[in-house]
């Protein structure tokens, strides 16, 4: 029956060449949408190499230092990092790392451009970039503050071709390195870990940050497991009300130990830290529900239309095919059956708008890949991604043939015959 | 047995109510040919209907061997249609999309039934129609006899106990007319097949058994 179902859906398509085209362009259109946007959250939020640890980690990103008169907001500083979160005790292992800075080199006569981060030794730990020559800073390296470097492969290809590079020497502001390790490239959406160059946080012309409790720094704090996070948010938050302040000109100090999602999820509903002196709760909520909340209801709006326009297109076709389904019944169809024949119409119909879909999906995003917009980007459709968009293609086309169909097996034989659909 | 006991059909909208059927007391015998008479307008296919289980009375009671059908459902209605009864429609009713041999399967695909099995009965009805040699061809390359024939195929592949034709010659000229009545008339005579047959014509009318009559949706002598 499937078989003569898919023969008659296709002579139909066939036949109705410009519905079956405008159903095609706004499933396909549709799914590219979808597809192209969860490859980039994908890409921005999903636990993949080096963050492959990402589901057990929080991170320390910025503080509001304030007091009556006075407020500060900004990155967290070293010196705040090192005495209340490194020694954070039920984490297993807290890094404190540097904001990418601009690096400036010469080479043959030529200004290169790299960014620049500074680590401690627990940053290689937590991380699991892959390396390609040599290894990580080490804590040796970070409490000897010996001027040795990990770069990334482009920064190799700019610097020293296809020769190895370690154990050669890069500059950067006006320092010297030593190259202990090249390791692949990281895409600049992969916050925490992208750099072109990474060297020990003791290596920097900062004479003053050890002791500042703002600026430039943030900290990551793998816990054993994820049951872990609200001791260790707790101990968090009751070490701020103990953080000494620099001077009378304040007296509270916020910040808040979340996941990258949760605070780009802040950043992205604006809401930052309160900076309402009046407000005596140190405790900044996680926005991450409420933005998961708004995709959701963007991915339904957004899919809602193509949807109804579907579910038009198909009600049209049931009104012209109504002798069909007429006779369909006369000769023993149920209601059951024909919704089942134009269920596996419509759901046919999607998948194939969902096969052009994915195609122009992958040819879009290799594109964008390739297009070097983002430097080291690698947007591309995984598994995941494709199962997502196949689970999103079957809704679709069940949704839209739904009520069609729900019309159709309401229609007594001898009104469909005559082709009356009320 | 197929026993019609009262039956009604009024049609109704906001402001009009219209009777079609009044008081319908009719009973079929297995193996009968019987054709119902009537001007335009006199509710012969809307009994045809009713008969056929297409269309429901509004009141009445009807029941087939000694089966009340009055309540059945959706699903019941729908297994009685499509092992009891066949249609031939005046206007042939073929699908479009498809081939001669994929419309007369129509009623076996209903039927917990093998594709092989299928394409056999249905090659033995177009066989017993004498279009063997138009299988693959599409109802637009037939003509309206041929179409008919096809028609009557599909109503008859599944061995339906009633077969009902509703004007099955109206649209045909009078020699196909009454080549598709020698193929009813011999359905009924060998396969023992019940017909019920609308007709307008009189000399169709006059070679079944007997003539039902209807004049403003009554029953008339």
């Amino acid at each position: 029956m499937i078989k003569n179902y898919i023969k008659i859906a296709f002579k139909v398509f066939m036949r109705r060449k410009f519905f079956t085209a405008i159903s095609l362009f706004a499933i396909s259109f549709t799914l590219v949408v979808l597809m192209a946007t969860v490859s980039i959250l994908d890409q921005l939020f999903a636990p993949m190499a080096p963050e492959t640890r990402q589901e057990r980690t929080l991170g320390v990103y910025n503080a509001v230092m304030r007091g009556k008169d006075f407020i500060q907001a900004g990155d967290v500083g070293y010196g705040f990092l090192s005495k209340y979160v490194k020694t954070l005790p039920d984490a297993e292992l807290v890094s404190i790392y540097s904001r990418v800075t601009t690096a400036t080199s010469f080479k043959d006569g030529f200004e290169i451009k790299s960014d620049m981060k500074l680590t401690d030794g627990e940053f290689w730990k937590i991380l699991d970039f892959k390396f390609l020559e040599g290894g990580p800073i080490t804590d040796a390296d970070e409490t000897n503050a010996n001027f040795v470097a990990v770069i990334n492969q482009a920064t190799k290809q700019k610097f020293f071709g296809d020769a190895s590079a370690l154990g050669k020497s890069i500059e950067a502001n006006g320092q010297r390195f030593r190259i202990v390790g090249v390791v692949s490239n990281v895409p600049v959406y992969r916050d925490v870990p992208y750099a072109d160059i990474w060297v020990p946080i003791s290596t920097t012309l900062d004479v003053g940050y050890r002791e500042r409790l703002m600026s430039g720094f943030r900290a990551m704090i793998l816990a054993r497991d994820r049951a872990d996070f609200d001791r260790i948010r707790s101990e968090f938050n009751a070490r701020l009300k103990k953080v000494a302040l620099p001077s009378s000109n304040y007296d509270t100090f916020l910040s808040v130990a979340e996941s990258e999602f949760d605070r780009s999820a802040r950043d992205l509903l604006g809401a930052t830290y309160s900076t309402d002196p009046n407000r005596g709760d140190i405790t900044i909520p996680s926005d991450s529900a409420e933005v998961i909340g708004l995709l959701i209801l963007a991915a339904f709006l957004f899919m809602l239309l193509p949807t109804i326009n579907l579910v038009n297109i198909n009600v049209s076709r049931i009104i012209e095919r109504a002798s069909e389904i007429g006779v369909r019944k006369s000769f023993g169809a149920s209601s059951r059956t024909l919704i089942g024949q134009f269920l596996v119409e419509n759901i046919l119909l999607t998948l194939i708008g969902g096969i052009v879909g994915f195609i122009l999906s992958v040819i879009i995003l290799n594109a964008l890949t390739s297009s070097g917009l983002i430097p080291y980007a690698d947007f591309h459709v995984n598994v995941r991604i494709f199962l997502y968009g196949l689970a999103v293609t079957l809704i679709f086309g069940t949704i839209s043939g739904v009520y069609p169909a729900w019309r159709m097996s309401r229609m007594q034989p001898v009104n469909a015959l005559k082709g009356i659909v009320r | 047995m197929l026993t019609l006991d009262r039956i009604e059909k009024i049609y109704r909208t906001d402001k009009v109510e219209t009777v079609a059927l009044h008081n319908i007391n009719l009973q079929i015998g297995n193996g009968e040919f019987i054709s119902i008479m009537g001007p335009s307008g006199s509710g012969k296919s809307t009994l045809l209907n009713i008969i056929g289980l297409l269309d429901v009375p509004t009141n009445g009671k009807m029941r087939l061997e000694d089966s009340g059908i009055s309540s059945y459902g959706d699903r019941q209605l729908a297994r009685l249609r499509n092992e009891k009864f066949g249609f031939v429609f005046q206007t042939f009713h073929l699908i479009s999309d498809l081939s001669v041999v994929d419309n007369v399967e129509i009623p076996l695909l209903y039927r917990k039934m093998g594709g092989s099995e299928r394409r056999k009965l249905a090659l033995q009805a177009l066989d017993r129609v004498g279009l063997t040699s138009r299988v693959h061809h599409y109802p637009s390359q037939l003509s309206g006899g041929q179409q008919q024939r096809v028609a009557i195929a599909r109503a008859i592949v599944g061995k339906p106990k009633f077969l009902l034709a509703d004007e099955p010659t109206g649209n045909l000229d009078s020699q196909m007319g009454e080549e598709i009545m020698e193929i009813l008339m011999g359905l009924n005579t060998e396969e023992k097949t019940t017909i019920v047959m609308v007709t307008h014509d009189a000399r169709l009318a006059e070679k079944t058994h007997r003539t039902v009559r209807l004049f403003d949706g009554r029953q008339v002598n």
